[in-house]
């Protein structure tokens, strides 16, 4: 049986886990762990999807898995939950500093107007290339300052 | 060695669920078809992504359809061992892509309807498709404003590209009315709230297609949509040839995994 103590430490390792696609985010930044529970005498993660077709996902959960199995747990089950919907909202504060700092413009509150500021001289002199990035969650940009291209963050 | 194929019950809801989850694996493949062939980076992203978008639907579709099902049949085995009387997709997700503009048009008309579908499904009482509803509801608005603005660009462009997507639209026409008609084995899960019935989306479907296309100046035909019968398993030649590309690996080495 999983311990509280343990159960936290276990829900540490998982949202510590690099995202594969853009491995500057944790797991716990991204947003998408939404339980880690003991199950009999392993443990259960359960996730939420970011988008449908995202084929990061599966890379997640076997990298959860792994990580955790280091770690000394097991047996680790991956639970995927799709209600409530994943949103850019869940994104933590330092999630957001560090795609910035990555030179990935970050997604603005759902719903609002914010404008896209250039991650690498801070203007909001942007204009979108194309909406389709180079991963469903992003966007390509461009500066029409410092005239570089960048990514943005999908607000979703 | 050639695999059996699966064949299904006549459960209401699997059927429901499979009718959607086709429409949104045929489309998908149909769409992976310009994967490296788009007029342009940007385009060949976008298509893909998109692709990779109905992919997942359809992949929640199958997964839940298993679970209605309880026959032990995997996403895999709903894609790759049916057979096509058993695929329920609408005929206008299986036609070839032809050009760049009929393939935009496609996706246009179907995206458009399947906003307003997926909207009202965030409020199925069938908690399943609801979830799946509310992720899918966002995907499909960023297909339908990158759809949308495209039949501008080119109803609106050269006459060369006018002249394609006002033929494209003319080809396509005829197999837009069956996304708006309900099935009879549908009724009760529209009465139960676990359904809606595409009928009462006709007028705001219509009012949005008319919107684009007076701005794209393409005028919407006035044939009658007199294409149907994919939701019934009735498919045309295309889909065979499009089951022949989509199905190979599974059905030439079964059980293949990497």
């Amino acid at each position: 049986m999983v311990s509280r103590l343990t159960r936290d430490q276990a829900r540490r390792i998982a949202e510590a886990v690099p995202d594969p696609e853009l491995p500057v985010l944790t797991l716990g930044d991204l947003g998408i762990i939404r339980d880690v529970a003991s199950s009999g005498a392993g443990v259960e993660v359960t996730i939420t999807p970011t988008y449908s077709g995202c084929p990061a996902m599966n890379t997640m959960g076997t990298d959860i898995t792994l990580a955790l199995a280091e770690a000394g747990f097991g047996p680790v089950r991956i639970k995927t939950t799709l209600s409530p919907a994943w949103t850019t909202d869940w994104i933590s504060a330092e999630g957001r500093a560090k795609l910035q700092a990555f030179g990935i413009a970050p997604p603005g509150p759902r719903g609002s107007d914010t404008p896209v500021a250039c991650p690498l001289c801070g203007s909001t002199n942007t204009r979108e290339i194309s909406y389709f990035g180079s991963t469903a969650c992003k966007a390509l940009w461009r500066c029409l300052v410092c005239r570089e291209p960048f990514d943005l963050f999908k607000c979703h | 060695m050639p695999t059996t194929s699966i064949a299904l019950d006549a459960n209401p809801l699997l059927r429901f669920i499979l009718r959607r989850a086709d429409d949104a694996l045929v489309l998908g493949h149909r769409l992976s078809e310009w994967c490296g062939h788009a007029p342009m980076l940007e385009e060949d992203m976008a298509l893909a992504n998109i692709a990779l978008d109905l992919l997942g639907q359809a992949r929640a579709l199958f997964a839940y359809a298993s679970l209605v099902e309880g026959a032990g049949h995997d996403e895999d085995a709903y894609a790759y061992l049916r057979d096509s009387g058993d695929y329920l997709n609408l005929l206008l997700v299986e036609q070839p892509n032809g050009d760049f503009a009929r393939t935009i048009l496609r996706l246009w008309l179907y995206s458009a309807f399947m906003e307003l579908w997926w909207q009202k499904m965030t409020r199925s009482t069938d908690k399943h498709l609801a979830a799946i509803a509310a992720r899918s509801v966002k995907e499909v608005t960023y297909h339908l404003r990158h759809a949308s603005a495209w039949v501008v660009r080119l109803g609106d462009g050269t006459p060369e590209s006018h002249q394609r997507t006002q033929a494209a639209l003319n080809l396509l026409w005829p197999f837009a009315g069956e996304m708006l008609t309900s099935e009879p084995d549908e009724a009760a899960l529209i009465a139960a709230g676990v359904a809606i019935d595409p009928e009462t989306l006709r007028a705001a479907w219509l009012e949005r297609v008319k919107a684009v296309a007076a701005t794209a100046g393409i005028n919407l035909p006035t044939t009658p949509f007199s294409q149907q019968g994919g939701r019934r398993g009735h498919h045309g030649e295309a889909m065979g040839h499009l089951l022949a590309e989509l199905q190979y690996m599974q059905r030439t080495y079964p059980a293949a995994q990497w």
